[in-house]
């Protein structure tokens, strides 16, 4: 078990005219479960195969434990990794895969033996043990890369998006099992995924990542209430919120049409920066359905998923804006209706050049 | 849904298509002379020079004690010496070299590619006469030893493409997941890539084997009495005073066997290297 620091650490891959991963830098504690996310090119994988060894770190450096592991090969870092598609070694028994790190450190085939039906009991493998990886299912598999990670107790897991290959039941099943075998383990966790939901639900703290720099190193709730950039506040959630650039009135900001009204404060802050426009943020579950007032938006879809509906709408040019409402909602397709921001409703503001976040 | 596809195939496999018989045909065809050849091989020269050719014989093995008479034992120890040691040497040089070329390439590595096969464009009639005044030059005329060396370097561009095709198929993480577990390159070779590739290896060994054996051109420009190989050796029965089918079917008979004889061995390797695709 230890700590990770990314110092800086860059990596460049040949041939490419941005930096792969750019001056990246983390402090992760011990124990934690740390989730790298990001859009595909943002250099997530790449951040946890310098950790892992599998590239090279440029520049800056990554510690564990407060050791520099610049230049130290895979082998010697002590740690596990589970691969997307799991790498199992296919010629190797379910046991034998598992015990493969073992048996490399010399440890003796009866303490081999027992570690590993320790471990598989842990995973539910017990009567898989003596098959070859190809006689499992998806599930199998992936639970027998766990149970190689976990078998040889490591200082560091590493995960590269290890449940993207499973159907999504399972992945919401797995995605829990993981999170509570890591938390009893308390083996420092860094884990890659594409999917915010899990990046959510799973981390301690998450990353996220775009073209190779960070975005925001913060908790879920964190990044859900206080996103630092218009990026990462449209990265995170589901669906995502609505991102509008309009220009400032007197008393909001204008929507097609209408005007979405902002609190005194709120164009306090924007008379601060003296911008003439800007990015607001407002996500769907904070807009509700509304008489008078708000913006007049015109209805392009309803999703109604049983608990809860979403209205997808536009307001004039190209402004679309997704609400949610009760389930069987009254608005129809085509329908022109009004929304407003809910009573405890935030409106996020950023710059709209840089996105950056204004307040 | 799932057994769907099973009686869809079970009732193609039941139908009658005019295709099987044109492939029996075919294959017929392939396999007769060979079938001819060995049938020869038992008669009596009298029955094998008659016409319309007779089917039914008294089988006799007079021609195989003919053909070890005339000596084929040196011949045929050069053809397995020269053989053997230039597969050997193929695998030893050409499976770590296509192991390179394929998960560890580096940025020549197509130029490499390139090189290995262009070494097999050039005509080798039109190399013989340089390649025959080296060889003379060194001393290797009449030497098993050249034909190992060129053998050698026959097959190495070929066993390396070959091998690179399988080692191709090899997902990479399987190294990173060996290395990341603590196994040294060389571990993480023996004990992961190298049971994955092996029917490969089968593969291109029994590729080496055959080109090797059955190799004339070089053999017969380059040798002589000493280091005379099969090929050489049979093209003495094609000679002078008259046609000896019979013997001349057991020799051949007898030069082709240890080729089938490797072929069957490796049948079993080989069939497994089809089902390779259950790796991911």
């Amino acid at each position: 078990m230890a700590t990770i620091t990314y110092r800086n650490a860059s990596c460049i891959y040949a041939q490419a005219e941005t930096l792969a991963v750019d001056s990246l830098n983390l402090d992760i504690q011990d124990g934690e479960f740390v989730v790298l996310v990001g859009p595909s090119g943002s250099g997530k994988s790449t951040a946890l195969r310098m950790l892992a060894g599998l590239e090279d770190i440029d520049e800056g450096s990554i510690e564990i434990g407060g050791k520099d592991m610049t230049g130290v090969p895979s082998k010697d870092r002590d740690i596990a990794m589970v691969f997307q598609n799991y790498a199992l070694y296919p010629n190797k028994t379910v046991a034998e895969n598992m015990g493969f790190a073992l048996k490399l450190r010399g440890v003796s085939a009866g303490e081999r033996r027992k570690k590993v039906e320790e471990a598989a009991k842990v995973l539910d493998l017990t009567e898989y043990l003596d098959r070859k990886p190809a006689k499992l299912s998806g599930g199998q598999r992936q639970r027998v890369a766990m149970g190689r990670a976990i078998v040889r107790e490591p200082q560091v897991f590493c995960m590269d998006e290890p449940l993207s290959n499973l159907d999504a039941k399972l992945r919401v099943q797995t995605r829990t099992q993981i999170a509570a075998l890591q938390r009893r383990l308390g083996t420092t966790t860094v884990y890659v995924t594409h999917d915010q939901v899990e990046a959510m639900t799973m981390g301690d703290r998450v990353a996220v990542l775009k073209g190779g720099k960070l975005q925001q190193f913060a908790s879920p709730s964190e990044l859900y209430d206080k996103p630092k950039n218009a990026f990462v506040a449209g990265f995170i959630g589901s669906p995502a919120m609505n991102l509008v650039t309009a220009p400032i009135t007197s008393d909001g900001i204008r929507i097609g049409e209408s005007t979405l009204e902002l609190e005194r404060d709120e164009m306090a802050l924007l008379a601060d920066a003296g911008l003439k426009e800007v990015t607001i943020g407002v996500r769907p579950e904070q807009l509700e359905l509304s008489e008078s007032g708000g913006v007049e938006v015109i209805v392009d879809l309803v999703e109604d998923l049983g608990s809860e509906a979403y209205l997808y709408t536009h307001a004039g040019a190209g402004i679309q804006l997704v609400a949610r409402s009760l389930p069987r909602s009254p608005a129809r397709l085509a329908d022109t209706v009004r929304l407003r921001r809910t009573p405890d409703g935030v409106v996020h503001l950023f710059h709209p050049d840089t996105g950056e976040r204004i307040g | 849904m799932t057994t769907a596809p099973a009686t869809i195939s079970k009732r193609k496999a039941r139908k009658f298509s005019p295709w099987a018989v044109v492939a029996w045909i075919v294959a017929l065809g392939f396999f007769f002379p060979v079938f001819w050849m060995v049938l020869t091989a038992f008669k009596q020269e009298g029955d094998a020079a008659t016409s319309p050719p007779k089917l039914f014989f008294t089988p006799t093995l007079d021609q195989f004690k003919a053909v070890f008479d005339q000596g084929i034992g040196p011949a045929m120890l050069n053809s397995l010496f020269a053989t053997g040691l230039s597969t050997l040497l193929v695998l030893l040089l050409g499976v770590p070299a296509a192991f390179a070329l394929s998960l560890r390439p580096v940025r020549k590595t197509q130029d490499a590619l390139f090189f290995f096969m262009s070494t097999k464009m050039l005509p080798i009639v039109a190399a013989i006469l340089p390649l025959y005044v080296i060889v003379s030059n060194i001393g290797l005329l009449d030497n098993i030893w050249a034909l190992v060396i060129l053998y050698t370097s026959m097959n190495l561009p070929i066993a390396v493409w070959m091998m690179r095709s399988f080692f191709l198929e090899v997902p990479g993480e399987l190294l990173e997941a060996a290395s990341l577990d603590g196994a040294s390159l060389w571990r993480s070779v023996r004990e992961v890539i190298l049971p994955l590739v092996s029917p490969g290896i089968a593969a291109t060994a029994l590729i080496c084997v055959i080109f090797a054996w059955n190799e004339f051109f070089f053999a017969v420009n380059l040798t002589a009495v000493n280091a005379q190989t099969m090929p050489v050796y049979l093209v003495g029965f094609i000679a002078g005073e008259g046609q000896y089918w019979a013997v001349l079917s057991a020799a051949a008979t007898m030069a082709a066997l240890p080729v089938i004889l490797c072929g069957w061995f490796a049948q079993n390797k080989l069939v497994r290297g089809l089902s390779f695709g259950a790796i991911k």
